[in-house]
């Protein structure tokens, strides 16, 4: 059994703007029978403001599905369209107060529908088919949604990209596909601004850049406490340090000596050790 | 709001008459059948007089029973026994509509090297005899087919199947955790060499199950270590929940003939009213062989969670063969292999009943079950389609 929010029970029992909107403005329509969820969004919107002024669902699919698409409809009424496309599927699950994980990909479905419907009432194409590569065959998800929800969920298993996009949740022939795709998205590291180490620096380099890491990021901090510290050798990973000024009589001198032994192995070299000569 | 419990093939309730037999030995009678003291040593007598009931509901001899902890430990270890036995050979037939505990342990021999067949079923859910018959080889070490069907209900010809088996010296073993107390079974008549069942599923607790094994049939035990059960099951005896099977036995035999009559009637009615007041439904599986308790409807354009939750909220419990409530995305693996359509697997509801259900209890349903079905097709998108019809 799962274990849902009041939220979730309530909307579910009780769902809000259930319906067809007559000669809607705009409809979105995701999912289908076969993959177990479904859903038709229709939409009214007034042309000058470009605001939503009424939405209305109807939803195929279990209680977590209804429930957020009931939720869609909240959130999106008296929005503009531009502002209505910023809701995020994990606005939906807080507007929620939560979904179980394996059900996220019922607040996913609601944020497609009202993709969908926007751009069916600004005109714009749906890909045609064909022309989506579909990693999932199973529950027809394609590469770029599989990206999409996965960059924006920050989801890096396999598991996850499954409970958001069902995709993997069938015959499983295509998690090797997912993982790569995970692979290729989040392979890329963030750009840091911290001094570029070399691979295999020889003992000049690295004094050198041990006197540069003490000179720039560490002694200014010290200074700034009334503190600071001298470099007095180097032996191979084991670097000598003398504490200064007020740093001689500090209670915390070992945390200090200990918090300039990570700065070291984080910008220099990971083994290296910090004594107090 | 006192339930009404319709998801019998899921579990049972513990029997009050089971429950005050077990009492004592949760209380005062705690010893360990295996101590030379009289205060434990008694209790082995206790356990033989359990033992001779469940023979008895089976028409089998008492040694031919071994106590273990559930259908699923009873299963496996058929099967094992089954291939340790015969090690020459390495082909396993079984069908695509076992229960998990068959049939996930068989593709895990086959990732082990073991062949295995799964025989499809048809469309009302029956086993195709000829591919039956054509899947049998000189390599095949055992035979595994369950009695009846969790899902739908549908029965298997089992007493068919075994002859077949006997004639060609293959070993049978069944899975009759669902039909065990349901439906007369005669194992004097039927030669099948192994049967599994489950405490839980008639009326005794759950943690108690047992394997009938036919005298003269190679075993090998699966639990190793002490010399309980003759050595063919170790581990210190689950006394209380296996007096409270016996008790369970020798209830079942004593009303199933009634219990037979009393629940399809009951069953019938259910399902029959519910197919005239909804439009749009289909009985999933072979009406003509099948659990007295067990119907198994497709409310097609609705999702089966969807229903489930909805007659929650009137204490009505039931269960489905939708994805949404699998725990996975894929729904029930013997619905689909029956080809029923997605459409109609998504919105798959089913009841099974119990002793302990009343008419007014199947009114109840009738009278709220045709009002969900309406208000979940009025939300779904495909509910339009129903309307045009």
């Amino acid at each position: 059994m799962w274990e849902y929010t009041d939220k979730v029970k309530d909307l579910f029992l009780n769902p809000k703007n259930v319906g067809e909107i007559d000669n809607p403005d705009a409809v979105g329509e995701v999912g289908s029978i076969i993959c177990g969820d479904a859903l038709r969004l229709t939409l009214k919107i007034d042309k000058q403001t470009n605001k939503i002024i009424d939405a209305k669902f109807q939803t195929f699919g279990c209680a977590s599905a209804i429930a957020s698409s009931s939720a869609l409809t909240e959130l999106v009424k008296g929005k503009t369209l531009d502002d209505a496309l910023k809701v995020s599927n994990q606005e939906i699950a807080e507007f929620l107060g939560g979904l179980p994980s394996e059900k996220m990909h019922c607040s996913v479905m609601g944020q497609e529908a009202l993709e969908a419907a926007i751009a069916n009432y600004r005109g714009e194409k749906k890909p045609v088919e064909g022309e989506e590569k579909i990693i999932c065959k199973c529950f027809e998800v394609s590469e770029d949604k599989i990206r999409k929800v996965a960059i924006e969920n920050h989801l890096t298993t396999v598991e996850e990209v499954t409970n958001y996009t069902k995709a993997g949740g069938g015959c499983g022939s295509c998690i090797p596909d997912i993982e790569a795709i995970l692979k290729d998205i989040w392979s890329v590291k963030p750009v840091t601004e911290r001094p570029l180490v070399p691979k295999k620096l020889t003992n000049l380099q690295k004094i050198a850049l041990i006197q540069d890491v003490i000179e720039k990021e560490i002694r200014p901090h010290l200074q700034a406490d009334g503190g600071d510290v001298e470099l007095i050798d180097v032996e191979g990973n084991k670097v000598i340090i003398a504490l200064r000024a007020m740093c001689v009589e500090c209670p915390m001198g070992n945390v200090t000596v200990k918090g300039i032994e990570e700065k070291l192995r984080e910008l220099v070299s990971e083994d290296i050790m910090v004594e107090v000569g | 709001m006192k339930p009404i419990y319709l998801d019998n093939n899921a579990t049972t309730s513990v029997a009050p008459e089971v429950l005050d037999e077990m009492l004592p030995y949760l209380r005062e009678l705690y010893g360990n059948p295996s101590s030379m003291h009289t205060f434990g040593g008694q209790l082995h007598r206790k356990i033989e007089g359990a033992r001779a009931k469940v023979a008895t509901l089976l028409g089998a001899e008492p040694e031919e029973i071994i106590f273990t902890s559930c259908g699923t430990e009873s299963d496996n270890t058929a099967i094992m026994s089954g291939v340790e036995s015969y090690p020459q050979k390495r082909h396993i037939v079984t069908t695509r509509a076992e229960h998990p505990a068959v049939f996930n342990f068989a593709k895990h021999l086959a990732r082990k090297g073991y062949r295995v067949t799964f025989l499809p079923i048809d469309s009302k859910g029956r086993l195709d005899m000829d591919v039956f018959l054509k899947s049998l080889d000189e390599n095949t070490a055992i035979v595994s087919i369950m009695y009846a069907n969790n899902e739908t209900g549908v029965i298997f010809p089992i007493p068919e199947i075994s002859e077949i088996l006997r004639e060609r010296k293959i070993l049978f073993h069944t899975d009759a955790v669902q039909a065990v107390g349901k439906i007369p079974i005669d194992l004097k008549k039927l030669p099948v060499d192994m049967l599994s069942l489950s405490g839980h599923k008639l009326h005794a607790p759950k943690g108690v199950g047992a394997l009938y094994v036919r005298k003269g049939t190679r075993f090998y035990p699966y639990i190793i270590g002490g010399h309980q059960e003759r050595g063919r099951r170790a581990g210190t005896e689950n006394i209380a929940s296996i007096i409270g099977l016996g008790k369970a036995c020798e209830l079942a035999r004593a009303n199933l003939e009634e219990e037979v009559v009393y629940l399809s009637a009951l069953r019938d009615k259910l399902e029959k009213t519910l197919i005239e007041c909804c439009p749009d439904v289909r009985i999933n599986g072979d009406t003509e062989n099948r659990l007295p308790n067990t119907t198994n409807i497709s409310f097609e354009y609705v999702e089966g969670e969807a229903i489930l939750l909805r007659l929650n909220e009137y204490g009505i419990c039931a269960s489905s063969g939708s994805a949404c409530t699998s725990g996975s995305l894929e729904p029930s693996h013997v619905l689909r292999s029956m080809g029923v359509p997605f459409t109609a697997i998504h919105g798959s509801i089913r009841f099974s009943l119990s002793r302990y259900n009343i008419e007014a209890e199947i009114n109840k349903v009738i009278e709220i079950m045709p009002k969900i079905i309406k208000e979940l097709r009025e939300l779904s998108p495909f509910g339009r389609e129903s309307k045009r019809k």
